[in-house]
């Protein structure tokens, strides 16, 4: 009796484990599918045209590729060093009694739904922006801000977990020959964890890049490229969601279909990476 | 009242009525304890699980500092100064009195970077001076010759009987005048054990030694005085040769003859 319930518990998982697979596999063929006549048309000059004109049925990825990859760095280059003192802070240097409420705190912040990141931005991020650097305040720099906010709390949760890891014994043996915690952090800790911390920048990363709503906010769905950041931008995630109500033919709406297949690339490329550095990962035992 | 044997060498440590207690513990850990440590001799700490030999071990390069709230009393003399006072310069006296873990500690770096590194603390940046006394510290600890063609490579490919002696090649490349050893076999199979029985049986030419070890064998093969604790005293310390054999405390007799432990 017991091996028939072993065996449709074997069944049943299995199918919704393939049901997984399936769905993933269907949206690449319908994204696929849908993109080409985009395809068809301009080849691929499509990422590498800068015009993104409707109206002439001209549509151009690279204003949004641009949007992306910038803010994403930017948010990345201002998120990284913050995070990684925050984790240092929680796991090497914070008292017992502050590393719960901080780290529960951290851990919070990262589960604040990004509608949220945008609103907060657009209505209260943008005007000091806007005094403090000029332009309108909706632009590139205030979507990196804001997203760099948003990843932040990632990153130094990730981080500080990695750090964790490192047995106290190794930590105890740098003290013995003399070490400072400083020599100890940078020495020990920071290059047992690397790849965990490297896997949580790719992580973030990758959330950055598929970031929607905390974007569309404040960045202002403008197709340009501008090397001036507090210029409007875009983004691909913000041109799908501001632009397929207005989507009036078929090509516009294909265009739109290759956007979000390139970023579906794109985040599965970042994925794969983040988990070759996390199954790289290898222990001391503790 | 511990039956402490007279130590005719110098003396390297001399605990004096010490007490340990760690942070939230009620009650000490270790209680009134006083024992000698001879100079360039080994000494040995056996006992059951728990009696306190890890922890005073761990007292004399004050490594429990690491963890807040725990406590020490009494003295601990070392060149004739008491060890425990705040004043204590840790990163000095760890530089002195160094030591070895129950498992290989490997940093994740290379193997000379391993080496190199107590001295690089110690901004040492000379590099012909690192590379001559990487190579003096790995010879002395017998590795020399499995790692020469490897030096750049990552310690942590070594097995775990040289990864042990890469420990012990970090740990006197900075010449320090103690050594404490942890258990320092406990994870290594017999070979390996016995290859580092015999380098710590050469060291003591140059550093005063103490090993605690839960391995009697061990502690009666390489050590020239035995210390043995039992619930966070000092029974009996004695010259090894004799305390294996007429141990004068009727408590050591019963463990050493393995009745309890």
């Amino acid at each position: 009796m017991s091996a028939i319930v072993d065996k449709f518990f074997f069944y049943l998982t299995r199918t919704i484990a393939l049901g997984i697979l399936l769905i993933v596999a269907w949206i690449f063929v319908e994204l696929f599918n849908n993109s080409l006549d985009s395809i068809q048309a301009f080849g691929f000059d499509f990422i590498t045209e800068d015009k993104w004109a409707p109206n002439l049925e001209k549509f151009g990825a690279l204003p949004a590729i641009y949007g992306s990859v910038i803010s994403t760095f930017l948010a990345m280059l201002l998120a990284i060093p913050l995070a990684i003192g925050v984790a240092i802070f929680l796991s090497e240097l914070a008292p017992a009694k502050l590393k719960t409420p901080f780290g529960v705190s951290i851990e919070l912040l990262a589960a604040i739904p990004s509608v949220i990141y945008g609103m907060w931005g657009l209505f209260y991020f943008v005007p000091i922006i806007r005094d403090a650097f000029g332009g309108v305040g909706i632009s590139m720099l205030t979507a990196g801000i804001v997203l760099s906010i948003m990843i932040l709390p990632f990153i130094a949760a990730v981080t500080r977990d990695a750090m964790n890891t490192t047995p106290d014994i190794l930590k105890e043996s740098a003290y013995a020959l003399g070490g400072t915690k400083w020599d100890v952090i940078k020495d020990i800790v920071i290059p047992y964890a690397k790849a965990g911390i490297i896997g949580s920048f790719i992580l973030a990363l990758g959330r950055a890049i598929g970031e929607t709503m905390a974007v569309t906010f404040v960045m202002g769905n403008v197709h340009r490229i501008s090397a001036d950041l507090t210029q409007p931008a875009t983004s691909i995630p913000v041109t799908l969601a501001n632009e397929f109500n207005e989507a009036d033919s078929g090509l516009y709406y294909s265009s739109l279909f290759e956007l979000s297949l390139l970023l579906l690339v794109i985040s599965f490329t970042i994925i794969s990476i983040a988990k070759f550095y996390f199954l790289r990962r290898k222990r001391i035992g503790a | 009242m511990a039956t402490i044997v007279d130590i005719f060498e110098e003396k390297a440590l001399e605990v004096k009525d010490f007490e340990f207690t760690y942070a939230g513990a009620d009650a000490p850990s270790i209680k009134k304890l006083d024992m000698p440590i001879a100079k360039n001799s080994i000494t040995a700490l056996i006992g059951p699980s728990g009696c306190g030999k890890t922890t005073l071990l761990r007292s004399f390069n004050r490594i429990h500092d690491l963890y807040p709230g725990n406590k020490y009393a009494g003295e601990i003399l070392f060149k004739g100064e008491n060890i425990l006072l705040p004043k204590q310069d840790l990163i000095n006296l760890r530089i002195q009195i160094g030591m070895i873990f129950q498992k290989p500690t490997a940093f994740p770096m290379s193997i000379f970077d391993n080496v190199a590194y107590g001295m690089r603390l110690q901004g040492i940046k000379n590099k012909t001076e690192l590379q001559d006394r990487v190579e003096k510290a790995l010879k002395d600890a017998a590795i020399f010759e499995e790692v020469k063609d490897r030096l750049k490579q990552d310690a942590n490919g070594l097995s775990g009987g040289q990864q042990q002696r890469l420990c012990i090649a970090r740990a006197i490349a900075v010449e320090p005048e103690v050594l404490l050893f942890d258990e320092p076999t406990s994870a290594l199979d017999p070979i390996s054990t016995a290859g580092i029985e015999e380098l710590v049986v050469e060291l003591k030419n140059r550093v005063s030694i103490i090993i605690v070890t839960h391995n009697m064998q061990q502690a009666a093969r390489v050590s020239d005085y035995t210390g043995f604790m039992y619930l966070g005293e000092l029974v009996e310390l004695g010259r090894t040769e004799e305390m294996f054999v007429t141990p004068r405390e009727k408590l050591t007799e019963e463990y050493i003859t393995g009745k309890f432990g």
